[in-house]
């Protein structure tokens, strides 16, 4: 009986570690963008977008590498769209990232339609690390996955290095807090504030792959299923840190794989208040959230969604 | 000083910039030496921000050209400057809030290129700073810092680039006395080690006391350059506004004992929800001025906000003329006879897309005559407008043209003229005269006083010692949302003054036990 239980532990622990991923990727995106002070909306459009992207061109070639840098190609080619409306066009960035939202939706439903219900040839396949998958518990929750999930690792810490310890880091940084500083010294607003939308632009795009390619592994239309913007609430409730994005992830991932155990055990919660959690979830946090930050907004990059206009 | 002087650091030949419609600097030519500190001095609008812009960097100039140690050099921007020696500390800091002291100084450097090693970097700027006499704790957050720390990140920031140049704007305007003393005394050391300072002020004390030369600029153009020796106030003055200046202000009226705003021990909250104002008590008489001296941000506009009911009381009560009024909406308030002056007059003051006409009634609309039942009565709406126009000399181009095209100083008088017109019995003014040039300020504090005269009482909250020493009957001090004393006129010292916006509350008390006489009769 214990023995079952434990099972059932690790096994939930596991999925929401799979299920956070993608989501885990958008943030970070999202995190790295709103950083250098632009706020990015279309998360929901360009996952659905990398997703495509990468199945087809996996179809295509049988490579996943090949469809994994499809993915961020095509998401960050979204996301440089965006940069040239929100920062050389001054467009407002909540308009512009809606409208790119409908429009991922939509192209990736139109490029999709010949894939629906084809298999891959491939797809991601967990990969035992050896001895670290021998630790108790952690070692199947963390350490039985697959590469994109370990490369998720690596690039939190990553990130989380650039962003306290490096000069490029801090750069970013100013940029988001008060560009008007970052141009007086020399910084260059619009670079980079192009350069980090379509880096988050690219991540976001593999997020959407890891759906298509490891998660499903398949392509349905409107696979994404809100995971965008629970990516986005997710950024506020990270606080703009990469660690806590990366604690959040597995938070919204565990809800979901519940959900998903509890009904496959069969209890008599209705499926569809299950299906409803991480949705409901996203609604606690960002309630909580601003809740605690109404007077002062902790943490959010004191120029987001402001547009850079020299005097 | 002749041109080509080996000793001219800075050449600034026939300088020309032109904005949309003005003509912002005309052929201006401004040298600068070696361990000197060079004072700008002209009223707002001179042309002395713009001219220092260019030599920052900022703007380009349309003609004319800049030479450093005698080399022609292009300053496309900020970075060019730096590298050419020349800093700039702006009237608005750039530095952002949420870093330390030693990431908004090596912000934007070249070195190292990756990997930052806080460790050093804050060690190299203790250095830095104690040799200078510039106090500052690398580790600090910005937004932990005072303004007057602020500003010595800044100068530090500029001699950690290596800046030789260093241009201050209106570095005095934030200070303390006791700061500005600390300021000078770093300049000084600055001098000595053979950097030049360009100190821009309209403050001619200032001039005085720390410039080695001062270069006046009047309407774009550099009217004369002069060594300290030779100059005086008065001459200064004269040159500065380009007439004899002085006028008398209307004659000064005991103030009655009729007591019309009475604040006692008032707490609020601030926008970042800390406590803003600390029991807070004050009184002012029908036909007095008080004047609200202090550092900004210690409780000024929150004092201003919680009297015109703009923001919520959390403890304490406000009574006009033995009416409460605390909490009470703005609507109400207004009712009650109080006129505002708000800080943010383009902001809050006035809708700057709106006529003339429509702002003259923002406040008189619901009442006859304006008012006529549901709709507005055009005629006389226009009729007050062109009333006030005419009688408060307000430039304007036409009664429907937006009020953001106003200057300044007009649409200061504007905003005055129809909270006067209102009848008042108290008046709250929040830096009426801030940005305004020397004209305008006359005018505005004409108005202020001929109100006063009337035996409207007036709360005058502002940041400018002399403004106060002006027109205040008594001051009072807020420290930290504290009101440290009170002054009579009879007792002004500047020094105190300075020490209690310095937080020093034994300063005094004596101000404030004549003022707690006062009350209970």
């Amino acid at each position: 009986m214990e023995q079952t239980a434990m099972a059932f532990v690790t096994s939930v622990l596991a999925a929401a570690v799979a299920a956070g991923t993608p989501i885990l990727y958008a943030a970070l995106g999202e995190v790295v963008t709103e950083r250098s002070g632009v706020l990015n909306l279309s998360l929901e459009g360009t996952m659905l977008v990398g997703a495509v992207s990468g199945f087809l061109v996996t179809v295509r070639t049988g490579s996943l590498a090949a469809g994994v840098v499809a993915a961020a190609v095509a998401g960050g080619l979204i996301a440089a769209l965006h940069a040239f409306l929100t920062v050389t066009l001054k467009v407002n960035q909540v308009v512009s990232g809606l409208s790119l939202t409908l429009f991922g939706t939509g192209v990736s439903g139109y490029l999709g339609k010949p894939v629906i219900g084809v298999p891959t040839p491939v797809s991601f396949k967990p990969v035992v690390v050896p001895g670290l998958a021998r630790i108790p518990v952690l070692g199947d929750v963390l350490f039985n996955q697959d590469i994109l999930v370990y490369a998720s690792y690596v690039l939190v810490v990553a990130l989380w290095f650039f962003f306290y310890r490096t000069r490029p880091g801090l750069h970013m940084q100013s940029v988001g807090e008060s560009p008007e500083t970052a141009d007086a010294l020399g910084i260059n607003v619009f670079a980079t504030r192009y350069a980090y939308t379509i880096i988050g632009g690219m991540l976001t795009g593999i997020g959407g792959s890891y759906l298509s390619l490891a998660y499903a592994p398949s392509w349905i239309e409107y696979m994404t299923a809100g995971r965008g913007w629970i990516a986005i609430a997710l950024v506020i409730f990270a606080v703009w840190n990469p660690l806590r994005a990366m604690l959040g992830a597995y938070l919204f991932g565990g809800i979901d794989a519940l959900g998903f155990r509890i009904q496959v055990l069969g209890a008599i919660i209705p499926s569809f208040f299950l299906k409803m959690m991480p949705y409901i979830f996203t609604i606690a946090v960002l309630i909580f959230a601003t809740a605690r930050s109404r007077n002062y907004r902790i943490g959010a990059p004191a120029a987001l969604g402001v547009p850079y206009e020299r005097e | 000083m002749l041109s080509g002087d080996a000793a001219c650091v800075v050449e600034m030949r026939d300088v020309t910039k032109r904005f949309p419609g003005v003509l912002a600097n005309d052929r201006i030519t401004f040298r600068v030496h070696a361990g000197e500190v060079h004072a700008l001095l002209g009223e707002n609008g001179a042309g002395k921000s713009t001219l220092m812009n260019i030599l920052a960097g900022l703007y380009r100039p349309d003609a004319g050209e800049i030479l450093v140690k005698g080399r022609r050099v292009q300053l496309g921007s900020p970075r060019h400057a730096i590298a050419a020696g020349i800093g700039m500390v702006h009237q608005h800091f750039r530095l952002v809030q949420t870093f330390t002291v030693a990431q908004n100084i090596t912000l934007g450097m070249p070195q190292p290129r990756f990997v930052l090693n806080m460790r050093a970097i804050e060690d190299e700027i203790a250095r830095l700073s104690s040799t200078y006499g510039l106090r500052v704790d690398p580790r600090a957050k910005i937004w932990q810092l005072s303004v007057g720390e602020q500003q010595r990140v800044e100068i530090v920031k500029m001699l950690y680039r290596g800046a030789n140049i260093l241009i201050l704007d209106e570095p005095t305007a934030v200070l303390t006395p006791q700061e500005a003393r600390d300021l000078f005394a770093t300049l000084n050391r600055m001098k000595q080690a053979g950097r030049s300072i360009i100190f821009i002020t309209h403050k001619l004390d200032e001039v005085m006391e720390v410039a080695d030369r001062v270069t006046v600029l009047r309407d774009g153009r550099a009217i004369t350059t002069l060594d300290r020796k030779d100059a005086t106030p008065k001459l200064l003055a004269n040159l500065m506004v380009g007439r004899e200046i002085g006028g008398t202000m209307p004659g000064k009226k005991e103030a009655c004992s009729e007591c019309v705003l009475r604040i006692s021990g008032v707490s609020a909250l601030g926008d970042r929800g800390t406590l803003a104002l600390r029991g807070v008590s004050l009184e002012v008489a029908a036909g007095e001025v008080l004047g609200i001296a202090g550092v900004a941000g210690n409780g000024q506009r929150e004092l201003a906000e919680v009297i015109t009911g703009l923001r919520r009381v959390q403890e304490g009560c406000i009574m006009l003329r033995g009416a409460d009024i605390t909490n009470r909406t703005p609507l109400e308030v207004i009712r009650c006879g109080v006129g505002h002056i708000p800080e943010d007059r383009l902001g809050t003051g006035m809708v700057p897309n709106l006529s003339v006409v429509d702002n003259v009634i923002l406040k008189s609309y619901r009442s006859r005559p304006v008012a006529k039942g549901p709709f507005i009565h055009a005629r006389a709406a226009r009729e007050r407008a062109a009333d006030l126009v005419q009688r408060f000399q307000v430039k304007a181009a036409g009664l429907d043209r937006p009020i953001r095209l106003l200057s300044g100083g007009n649409s200061q008088k504007l905003l005055l003229a129809r909270e006067i017109s209102a009848n008042p019995s108290l008046l709250v003014a929040v830096h009426p005269t801030r940005g305004l040039d020397i004209g305008a300020t006359e005018a505005i504090h004409r108005m202020l006083i001929e109100q006063r005269n009337r035996g409207v009482a007036i709360l005058l909250i502002s940041e400018d010692l002399e403004e106060l020493a002006a027109l205040a009957d008594r001051v009072a001090v807020l420290f930290a949302g504290r009101v440290m004393g009170v002054l009579r006129r009879d007792e002004w010292d500047i020094e105190r003054i300075g020490l209690m916006m310095a937080g020093s509350a034994t300063a005094d008390t004596t101000g404030c036990s004549a003022d707690k006489g006062d009350r209970v009769s």
